[in-house]
């Protein structure tokens, strides 16, 4: 028998498809806001701090870069109720995700700050500024630029690995595609469609942070 | 009934990576025959391949590996073929990869200084030739890094293959956590095995970089 493809199925629930995507966007900005910063918290650590906040930050990079999102999402989600912290499924996404976020962030912004010559940091110096001024001043921006190419094409690859939560039941778009799956077995179709959002997504981010570079940084 | 977490459990889950390591290699092989036609597909000179391989490559990279997985899942039944996690994996794999791996390639091929193809011309060799005894020594070396690199990426992500019931290590994980109940001990372990695995894959790829940098 000759399959055909219905997608009417698929649409009508396009409600619960559009509660999905804003829970993936408000999952993927939230991760991306606290990710950078503690990417950013790392990365002046290992730059500017002492010797034990260098081990410490690598130990941390290493160990998240070399282990899966899955399973570190599982870990916090399955694993931390036997040791006695019970966390919600969006709680549990949220943390995995800045935790791996900020080991993958921290390399990229640590390589945009050490693309400022240390003879710029000298002439602040000399200047008589404070180190906050410097950092504010002349390290920030440039810095920024430098890192920005790098750490957008990261942020779009975090937004498509939020679909890994739909695993621990978090609603995120594709659980719920999962979910519509399960209701009107229209596998193919719903699978498509999902795909389809999430490229639209991807385009859309591309195209806003290709925006944002010209209104900050191309002047 | 609930059984323990013992000496038993970690030997069957360290058994249960080699069907990650076999996705890896499924994966990594499909990947380099796509990825390999990608990269020279864009650096072709006809602008039709160009732009095809550029479109499949912005494509596959914005979209999650997970829809892959399922949208080969689910559709193998719809092209007649049995269901089968292994070649759903197969396929998404490939596909995946080949993106990836193309993009890595084609910035190595391009790396190689331009005069190269054009010593190799006043030669009087063939493009085929060009590309076999000049272009492609040169290029394996730049690529090398951030090929082992992906690796590292694409060992990991074979634990979505967990997800369609493909039993590898981390659907090993799920199975054990939920017969000892002892997720967190389970899971424990299975990160280990798996930062055994990548850790010094990650080294050396970084050590090659850096002698690759001396080098230049």
């Amino acid at each position: 028998m000759k399959y055909g493809l219905q997608f009417r199925d698929v649409f009508a629930a396009w409600e619960f498809l559009l509660d999905g995507l804003v829970l993936t966007l408000a999952l993927s900005v939230a991760t991306m806001v606290l990710g950078f910063f503690l990417g950013l918290a790392c990365a002046c650590a290992k730059t500017y701090g002492g010797v034990r906040f260098k081990r410490g930050v690598t130990v941390y990079i290493e160990t998240i870069r070399n282990t899966p999102l899955l399973v570190q999402i599982f870990l916090l989600y399955f694993g931390l109720p036997s040791l006695g912290l019970r966390l919600e499924g969006f709680e549990a996404a949220l943390i995995a995700l800045v935790i791996n976020l900020g080991a993958y962030s921290t390399e990229i912004i640590r390589a945009g700050l050490e693309a400022i010559p240390k003879s710029q940091i000298e002439a602040g110096q000399s200047l008589g500024l404070t180190p906050w001024q410097i950092f504010r001043y002349i390290i920030v921006f440039p810095a920024l630029k430098a890192m920005y190419p790098a750490l957008s094409s990261q942020f779009i690859l975090l937004m498509l690995a939020t679909s890994v939560v739909s695993q621990i039941s978090v609603q995120d778009l594709f659980h719920v595609g999962s979910i519509i799956q399960s209701r009107t077995f229209r596998d193919f179709e719903v699978y498509t469609v999902i795909g389809g959002i999430y490229l639209a997504l991807a385009f859309m981010m591309r195209g806003v942070f290709a925006v944002i570079y010209r209104q900050v940084f191309a002047r | 009934m609930i059984r323990e977490f013992g000496t038993g459990d970690i030997v069957y889950l360290v058994f249960a990576a080699r069907w990650t390591l076999a996705l890896t290699a499924l994966a990594f092989t499909g990947g380099a025959c796509v990825g390999l036609v990608l990269a020279v597909m864009r650096i072709s000179s006809l602008a039709p391949l160009r732009i095809l391989a550029s479109c499949y490559i912005q494509i596959v990279q914005g979209t999650p590996l997970l829809v892959w997985l399922f949208l080969f899942y689910f559709g193998l039944s719809i092209a007649g073929l049995p269901v089968n996690a292994w070649t759903a994996a197969a396929f998404a794999y490939s596909i995946y990869g080949g993106a990836f791996l193309g993009e890595i390639w084609r910035g190595a091929l391009i790396a190689v200084a331009p005069t190269q193809w054009e010593a190799g011309a006043s030669l009087g060799l063939t493009y085929v030739q060009q590309m076999r005894h000049i272009i492609m020594p040169q290029a394996v070396r730049i690529a090398t890094p951030p090929t082992i690199g992906f690796l590292v990426q694409l060992i990991k992500n074979t634990s979505l293959a967990a997800t369609i019931g493909f039993v590898e290590l981390t659907r090993e994980g799920q199975l054990t956590s939920a017969s000892t109940y002892k997720p967190f001990a389970v899971y424990m372990t299975v990160a280990c095995i798996y930062f055994l695995i990548c850790f010094p894959l990650t080294q050396w790829s970084r050590r090659l970089e850096e002698r690759f940098n001396v080098a230049r």
